[in-house]
């Protein structure tokens, strides 16, 4: 099974959205606990009249499907499959505390019918009337990665020819003040771009949009393919995890999750003593920030390192020279429950 | 040529019954699960009915038998006790055997817990116990159930509100033809909560008197709770074993009204899409179909346009049809799968399982549906639809084998 990838978009804390070549003009962000996204004007894409009914995640959702859409050059897609860990969060959140402010009474139904999973993905298809397939995942670091294997089946299957695919995850104030209890953020305020220097439990939050259009057959629009996808649940053991990597053939550079949390990228460490090891290495949370979804911004990483043939210098891990990249494997895990492994390619 | 997909275990829990034996026995004795709220507690405990399983959480934990290895929400326990008898009755001793998946589907997933949370939060952000919120995620039951079950090698979760488990079924069924795994365990659960009371409640589609499906003086859903999962398993992991195969899954048809968030276009376009994909799917006849298990959640917009839908489909010859929402009511994310086992259980038993609450024909449609337990009739394709907001319509066919 493999995939195409013939456009992208991503909305990010990065300048994704609007830049032309790859983390042109990294953001810095200077005593920050979490990255929030760099949200474009939306009236370009979407009609005003209908985004003042949209949550934000909504918006940054639809926005970077419809751009992606537009930049991959195809009318309507096939299928539209998305992935998301935590879903319409801002809408669930306001529904629930209209039950309680109110008493359960005369509530504003808006928030409740936008709070399910699938909004985003049933928006695009109302706005782009596209009748066909469309599924929504939603399971924590898996959750792109299942939307992504369900395209490439659905392409394997020959159901469709061009598919939309995206993740969204969006960061509220409220997600962060629980998830922040629950110990999953670094209690200091840190610089984003040196994550990876503070020694200390936990991370920062992120959040972000990424959509790609794929395609059965390539294209001269195609820049990337997609070769495998691969989840493992709370691998048994790390050697388990390693024979399984290793069926999908060395790379010439890998993009881990790393995130600064010591105990969790104590997995990324040994994997690069092993099987990984003189692989080139790279990295991106620093960019975007945890989130459920974040290997999409990951694969949007990936797909335009293959594309331009370079790794800019803030993703760089080590100075292992990286020439002729052809291969490109995303490694991440999600608190060591959720790991993931993404093999990218040139076409 | 893709894998035939074998259906060898079912497993369910509902108003109607906490395993298979006691939903079939409340099937055959027309005795449907909608009465007083009495586990929420809710200003409209008294007004608005729902289709609650009948046994509190203690009584779910120990069904489970999940001892003190973790924080459980409703949903996880409901799906625990129906995806480990699905496995039961499948005959499965070793479930490492073969590659096994789990697609489980759900729609607020562990929400009765959060909103104990929620409730304390709102006054003061430190409050709110945190055991409470994290099994708030669509993953956590899933990986409950995954955990309960022994599953690994390949999990995930499916969120498209009502039509969730029916794309659970969908998704398990191309696994295994793609032969990227020999056995999955697919399905759905979701719990009533305040959060989808309320929810419906404010889109003021809550029949007061308890659904009444396909009915011209229908005025509403009822909601109701429960899990439903099917074991489904390749010829590969078949042949090992030789075991009972009550049916097959052969048909499957996904596709978007994209009419609007929450109503469904007039003619039902989509549901109109999503079955005539199934019957391709299953190169069957429309006229093979022997039974309909319609999605009729008993709304004034549902059942007028999914009736539509049909006789677009069907014509004058409608197969006998029914919707099971007035025995369990609309389980959300656990309807697809529930109503998955109800048509296994038609094959089975060779019955159509009548539409509780009917009354008086619609004047639109031109069909009523069976308003009486039908026995000895010949049932080889089960036609069964799942519809949710956002226009994500499913259906599913399902054969004797």
């Amino acid at each position: 099974m493999e995939a195409f990838i013939n456009g992208m978009s991503a909305i990010s804390p990065q300048n994704t959205f609007a830049e032309e070549t790859l983390l042109h003009d990294v953001k810095e962000y200077c005593d920050v606990r979490s990255l929030r996204c760099l949200e474009p004007q939306y009236s370009g894409f979407i009609d005003p009249m209908v985004s003042r009914r949209m949550s934000r995640i909504i918006k940054m959702g639809v926005c970077s499907a419809l751009k992606c859409i537009r930049d991959s050059g195809i009318k309507e897609p096939d299928a539209i499959i998305t992935g998301t860990g935590m879903g319409c969060v801002e809408d669930t959140g306001k529904f629930l505390a209209s039950i309680y402010e109110n008493e359960e009474k005369l509530l504003n139904p808006t928030p409740f019918i936008q709070s399910t999973h699938n909004t985003v993905a049933a928006s695009i298809a109302l706005i782009l009337k596209c009748h066909g397939y469309n599924n929504t995942y939603g399971h924590r670091g898996f959750s792109f990665e299942s939307a992504l294997l369900d395209a490439m089946m659905l392409l394997k299957e020959e159901q469709a020819e061009n598919i939309l695919v995206g993740a969204l995850d969006e960061l509220t104030p409220d997600l962060f003040a629980i998830t922040d209890r629950l110990g999953f953020w670094k209690k200091e305020t840190i610089n984003n771009l040196h994550l990876n220097d503070y020694k200390s439990r936990g991370t920062i939050a992120g959040e972000g949009t990424a959509f790609f259009s794929l395609s059965r057959l390539k294209s001269e629009k195609s820049f990337a393919t997609i070769n495998s996808v691969k989840t493992f649940l709370k691998p048994v053991s790390l050697q388990n995890l390693e024979n399984s990597l290793k069926e999908s053939g060395e790379p010439d550079l890998v993009i881990l999750g790393i995130n600064g949390n010591t105990a969790g990228d104590e997995v990324y460490n040994e994997i690069r003593r092993g099987i990984l090891k003189g692989v080139p290495a790279a990295w991106y949370k620093h960019l975007c920030g945890e989130y459920d979804t974040s290997t999409a911004f990951a694969l949007a990483m990936a797909a335009g390192i293959i594309r331009e043939q370079r790794v800019p210098e803030i993703m760089k891990l080590d100075n292992v020279p990286v020439a002729g990249i052809r291969r490109v494997l995303i490694f991440n895990h999600l608190r060591n429950v959720n790991h993931s492994a993404i093999m990218v390619s040139s076409c | 040529m893709a894998e035939k997909v074998h259906i060898t275990g079912a497993g369910i829990i509902s108003s109607i019954g906490l395993n298979y034996n006691e939903v079939l026995a409340s099937l055959h004795a027309s005795a449907g699960g909608i009465g007083k709220m009495t586990l929420l507690d809710s200003i409209y405990r008294d007004v608005i009915p729902v289709a609650e399983v009948k046994a509190t959480n203690e009584e779910l934990k120990s069904i489970a038998g999940t001892g003190a290895w973790g924080v459980f929400s409703r949903t996880s326990l409901l799906g625990i006790i129906a995806a480990r008898e699905a496995v039961a009755r499948a005959g499965i001793e070793d479930i490492s055997e073969f590659s096994t998946g789990l697609i489980s589907a759900t729609t607020v997933g562990g929400m009765d817990r959060t909103e104990r949370f929620f409730r304390h939060y709102l006054k003061d952000k430190n409050h709110g116990r945190l055991r409470d919120v994290i099994t708030h995620d669509m993953g956590d039951s899933t990986e409950k159930i995954a955990e309960a079950c022994g599953i690994t090698d390949y999990v995930t979760t499916i969120s498209t509100a009502c039509s969730s488990s029916a794309n659970a079924i969908l998704l398990g069924s191309r696994l295994i033809e793609n032969g990227i795994l020999d056995r999955v365990l697919v399905g759905g659960v979701d719990s009533i909560t305040l959060f989808t009371i309320n929810g419906f409640n404010s889109l003021m589609i809550l029949d007061k008197n308890g659904c009444k499906p396909f009915d011209e003086e229908r005025n509403g859903l009822t909601l109701g709770e429960g899990a439903g999962f099917l074991v489904l398993e390749s010829e590969r992991a078949l042949n090992k074993k030789g075991k009972r195969v009550p049916g097959t899954v052969t048909g499957y048809g996904n596709s978007c009204d994209a009419f609007h968030q929450t109503a469904s276009s007039p003619e039902g376009d989509g549901a109109f899409l999503s079955m005539q994909k199934a019957i391709i799917k299953a190169g069957i006849a429309p006229e093979s179909i022997s039974y309909i298990n319609a999605h009729g959640t008993g709304t004034k917009n549902n059942d007028l346009t999914e009736g539509k839908a049909i006789e677009r489909i069907f014509g004058n010859s409608v197969p006998p049809c029914s919707s099971t929402k007035a025995f369990t009511g609309h389980t959300l994310g656990a309807a697809g799968g529930i109503e998955a086992v109800f048509s296994i259980m038609s094959i089975e038993e060779q019955c159509l399982w009548p539409n509780l609450n009917f009354n008086k024909k619609m004047n639109e449609l031109g069909f009523t549906p069976v308003t009486e337990l039908r026995k000895n009739i010949k049932v080889m394709n089960v036609l069964s639809n799942s519809f949710g907001f956002g226009g994500n319509n499913t259906s599913l066919i399902f054969s004797k084998f």
